[in-house]
C-alpha cells in the first residue's frame, strides 16, 4: 500500500520500529507483568528525537504534526502498547499548550517537551465524570496572583511520572461546561499528590494514577486560554489526539496479524501447517484487509488533523471507533488461531488481546463517539462533499 | 576534548566468502555494518564528548562504500568523518593499516584520545589498536571498560583482566581499546540521521596522506594469508575413573605409548 508519507516521515516510522524491536521487545513481557512503568525506554525515546516529531521547529521540535505521531505510536504499539500510550499521552498533554498558549508559555515548555526531559499527562476524568466530563467538580478558586485548586483527578495515564500535567477545572461551577479552566500544574507544587495507582487488565507498563489537589496554588501564567475556554480547548484537543488512540490500535493489530500469521505458519495438525487450512487463511485475509482500512482511516484522520481543518471531530471519531473494534477483533482472532498457545503469557497474543480493549473505552467511548459521529452525520444530512 | 575514533566497516551477513587467489574476505556485494565492537568505541567517544565538551571524528580505512558507515557514525553522534580510500591500501595486514589510520590520524593535528574497539569481528586479530598507539607514540591501554576521569592532562581508565580489573592513569595524548562492557550504544536520533544525510565525508588517499603506496596495502604489510580454513572439530577428551593411583597409572601408560615421556 502507497501511504504517500514524506521521507522524513519514513525515517521517523523505522526509527520508531527500530525502538521498539531493539528496545522494547526484549523487556515487554517482564514490564506487562511487573506493571513498571519503562523509563528506561522513555529516556531512548527521548535520545532517538521521538518527542520531537509532533513540536514546532521553534521549540526544538522537528515541525511535523499528528501524523507524525500517529506514526511513531503506531510503530511502538506494534511491540507493546503499553509504551506506546505513555509516549501517546505526553502529546495529548501538550497540544493545548501547543494550540493555545502563549508565545511565554510555549517557550518556558515546549523544549524539555520535545527533549524528552519532561513527560506530559493530561487530566479531565473524574469519578462523577467520565463519559459526562462536564459533571467534573475539581474547582480553580480565583486567589491574587493565580488560583487554587481543589478537587481528585482519577484514571490519568502517566500520573506521577509526568513533570508537567493539563489539568481542567472549574472556575466558575454556576456555569458547568462553559465555567471550566485549563492550567498546567507542575510536578512538586505544593498541595499537588498522587493517589492510587491502578491495576489494570492490559497495558500494564503505563502507569494509571489519581492526581490530588489540596489548597494547591497554581499561578495565573499557568492558565492555558481564557476562563472558561476549558471544555471547547478540550474538545479540539480530543478531536487531534484521537488519531493517536486510532494508531495504538492499528499498531496492536498489525502487530496480532504478525503474530498469528507466523504461528499458523508453524503450527502442524493434521499433517499440515494451520496455514494450509481455508479457514485459517479466510481469517488471516480478512484481518489483514481490517488493519488496513483501519490503518487507512487513521492517516486520514491524521492528515485531516493537519490540514488545518476547522473541525474534524467525526473524522477523528470515525477513525478511533474504527481502529479500536478492529483491534479488539483481530487480536482476538490472533488468539484464536494460536489456540491453546496464545491463550498462554508465554505467546505476545495473550497481551495483545488485553491491551486492545482499553483502545475502546478512553479517549471517549466508542458508545460515546457514535453518538458524536450521528450528530455530525445528522447535521450534513448525511451528504459528502 | 578531541577524540578520534576509528571505525571498520565489516560484513553484515555470517555468511562470508573468501578469495581463493588472495585469501582474504570478498567484501563486494555483502551489506557492510559497522565493526559491532567498535560500536562502543563510537558510544564512548560520543559520551565523552558530552561529558567533558569538545569534538568527535571518526575515520575509516576502507572501499567507497564504508562511507554509508561513516555517515551512520555522524547519525549517532558523531561530528566528522573522514574516509581513507584509495586501491593502494586494498589486502592490507594490521601494521599497513595502522600506518595508515596512524598517518589520517596525524594530519588532522591535536587530539586527546583515539578509541578503536577491541577486535574487529571479521579478521579478529585485535592489533590493530596496540599498533597505532605504537606508531603514534601514545600512551595505549586495552580493554578498557570505563573511562573514570579525564583531566589535567591525564586520564584514569578501568580495563578489563582475567581476574579483574585494574585501574590505570596514563597522559594524554592516549590510545585506549574498547570492551563491550563499557556502554551501551544509542540508537540513531531524527537529528543526527538529518545531520548525517547532508555531511560531506571527505575521500584521502595515500598522495593525500603523503605516504608512499608501498608501505601500505598488500604491498606493505609484513604478513600474507596463507590459508583460511575452518579448524576441525577436536574429538572430546577420555575422562578418566576409577580411584587416584589407577587413573594416574593410566595417564603416564598413555603417554609413555604416545612416545611422550
Ligand atoms: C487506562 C485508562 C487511562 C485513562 N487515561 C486518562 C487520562 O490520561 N486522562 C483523563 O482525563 N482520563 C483518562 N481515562 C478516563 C477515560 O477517558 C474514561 O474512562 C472514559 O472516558 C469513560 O468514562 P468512564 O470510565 O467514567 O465510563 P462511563 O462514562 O461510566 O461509561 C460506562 C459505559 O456507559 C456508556 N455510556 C456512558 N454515557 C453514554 C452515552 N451518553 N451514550 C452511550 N453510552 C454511554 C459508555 O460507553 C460505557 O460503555 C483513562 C481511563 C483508563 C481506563
Amino acid at each position: 500500500m502507497e501511504y504517500f508519507l514524506t521521507e522524513q516521515q519514513k525515517t521517523i516510522k523505522s526509527l520508531a520500529r527500530r525502538v521498539a524491536e531493539e528496545r522494547i521487545l526484549p523487556v515487554r513481557a517482564e514490564l506487562d507483568e511487573k506493571e513498571e512503568f519503562p523509563r528506561a525506554i522513555i529516556k531512548d525515546l527521548a535520545a532517538a528525537d521521538l518527542f520531537r516529531v509532533f513540536i514546532p521547529a521553534e521549540y526544538d521540535g522537528l515541525g511535523g504534526g499528528t501524523l507524525d505521531l500517529v506514526l511513531v505510536v503506531e510503530e511502538l504499539s506494534r511491540v507493546c502498547s503499553g509504551v506506546a500510550v505513555s509516549y501517546a499521552a505526553s502529546g495529548l498533554g501538550c497540544f493545548t499548550l501547543m494550540d493555545f498558549g502563549t508565545e511565554e508559555q510555549k517557550k518556558k515548555y515546549l523544549p524539555d517537551i520535545a527533549a524528552g526531559k519532561k513527560l506530559t499527562a493530561f487530566a479531565l476524568t473524574e469519578s462523577t465524570a467520565g463519559s459526562d466530563a462536564s459533571a467534573i467538580r475539581t474547582t480553580a478558586e480565583k486567589v491574587s496572583g493565580g488560583y487554587v485548586l481543589n478537587g481528585t483527578k482519577q484514571f490519568i495515564t502517566n500520573g506521577g511520572e509526568a513533570e508537567l500535567y493539563t489539568v481542567i477545572a472549574l472556575t466558575d461551577k454556576t456555569k458547568g461546561a462553559r465555567g471550566a479552566s485549563t492550567f498546567i500544574v507542575e510536578k512538586g507544587t505544593e498541595g499537588f499528590t498522587f493517589g492510587k495507582k491502578e491495576k489494570k487488565m492490559g497495558i500494564r507498563s503505563s502507569a494509571t494514577r489519581e492526581l490530588v489537589f489540596r489548597n494547591c496554588f497554581v499561578p495565573e501564567a499557568n492558565r492555558i486560554g481564557k476562563e472558561g475556554m476549558g471544555f471547547i480547548m478540550t474538545m479540539k484537543l480530543l478531536d487531534r489526539s484521537r488519531p493517536g488512540i486510532g494508531a495504538q490500535a492499528v499498531g496492536l493489530a498489525q502487530g496480532a496479524l504478525e503474530a498469528a500469521l507466523e504461528y499458523a505458519g508453524t503450527r502442524v495438525q493434521f499433517g499440515h501447517p494451520l496455514t494450509a487450512l481455508p479457514v485459517v487463511q479466510d481469517m488471516l485475509a480478512e484481518m489483514a484487509i481490517q488493519v488496513e482500512a483501519a490503518r487507512l482511516m487513521v492517516y486520514a484522520a491524521a492528515r485531516t488533523a493537519d490540514s488545518g481543518a476547522r473541525s474534524y471531530t467525526e473524522e477523528s471519531a470515525m477513525a478511533k471507533v474504527f481502529a479500536s473494534d478492529v483491534a479488539m477483533k483481530v487480536t482476538t482472532d490472533a488468539v484464536q488461531i494460536c489456540g491453546g498457545a496464545g491463550y498462554m503469557k508465554d505467546y505476545p497474543v495473550e497481551k495483545m488481546m488485553r491491551d486492545a480493549k482499553i483502545t475502546q473505552i478512553y479517549e471517549g467511548s466508542n458508545q460515546v463517539l457514535r453518538n458524536a459521529v450521528f450528530f455530525d452525520l445528522r447535521k450534513r444530512k448525511g451528504q459528502r462533499a | 576534548m578531541n577524540i578520534i575514533v576509528c571505525l571498520k566497516q565489516v560484513p553484515g551477513t555470517t555468511e562470508v566468502k573468501i578469495d581463493p587467489n588472495t585469501n582474504t574476505l570478498v567484501r563486494q556485494g555483502v551489506k557492510g555494518i559497522i565493526n559491532p565492537l567498535d560500536t562502543y568505541a563510537l558510544e564512548e567517544g560520543v559520551r565523552l564528548k558530552e561529558r567533558f565538551g569538545g569534538e568527535v571524528t571518526v575515520i575509516s580505512m576502507g572501499p567507497p562504500q564504508a562511507a554509508e558507515m561513516l555517515r551512520e557514525a555522524i547519525s549517532l553522534g558523531a561530528d566528522k568523518a573522514v574516509l581513507l580510500s584509495d586501491s593502494a591500501f586494498a589486502g592490507a595486514d594490521t601494521l599497513a593499516t595502522a600506518l595508515t589510520l596512524a598517518a589520517a590520524i596525524k594530519k588532522l593535528g591535536a587530539c586527546d584520545m583515539v578509541i578503536c574497539g577491541r577486535q574487529t569481528i571479521d579478521g579478529d586479530t585485535g592489533q590493530v589498536g596496540p599498533e597505532l598507539a605504537e606508531m603514534l607514540e601514545v600512551a595505549f591501554v586495552a580493554y578498557v571498560s570505563k573511562v573514570e576521569e579525564v583531566a589535567n592532562g591525564l586520564m584514569r581508565v578501568r580495563r578489563m583482566i582475567e581476574e579483574g580489573h585494574e585501574v590505570i592513569e596514563a597522559s594524554l595524548p592516549a590510545l585506549i581499546t574498547v570492551v563491550k562492557e563499557i556502554n551501551v550504544p544509542r540508537l540513531p536520533s531524527l537529528r543526527g540521521i538529518a545531520k548525517s544525510k547532508g555531511a560531506v565525508i571527505p575521500v584521502w588517499t595515500a598522495r593525500d596522506l603523503g605516504i608512499d603506496p608501498n608501505a601500505v596495502g598488500l604491498a606493505g604489510s609484513a604478513t600474507r594469508v596463507v590459508k583460511v580454513f575452518t579448524p576441525q572439530r577436536v574429538s572430546k577428551g577420555e575422562v578418566l575413573s576409577g580411584d587416584l593411583a589407577a587413573q594416574v597409572d593410566t595417564v603416564v601408560s598413555k603417554l609413555k605409548s604416545a612416545g611422550l615421556i
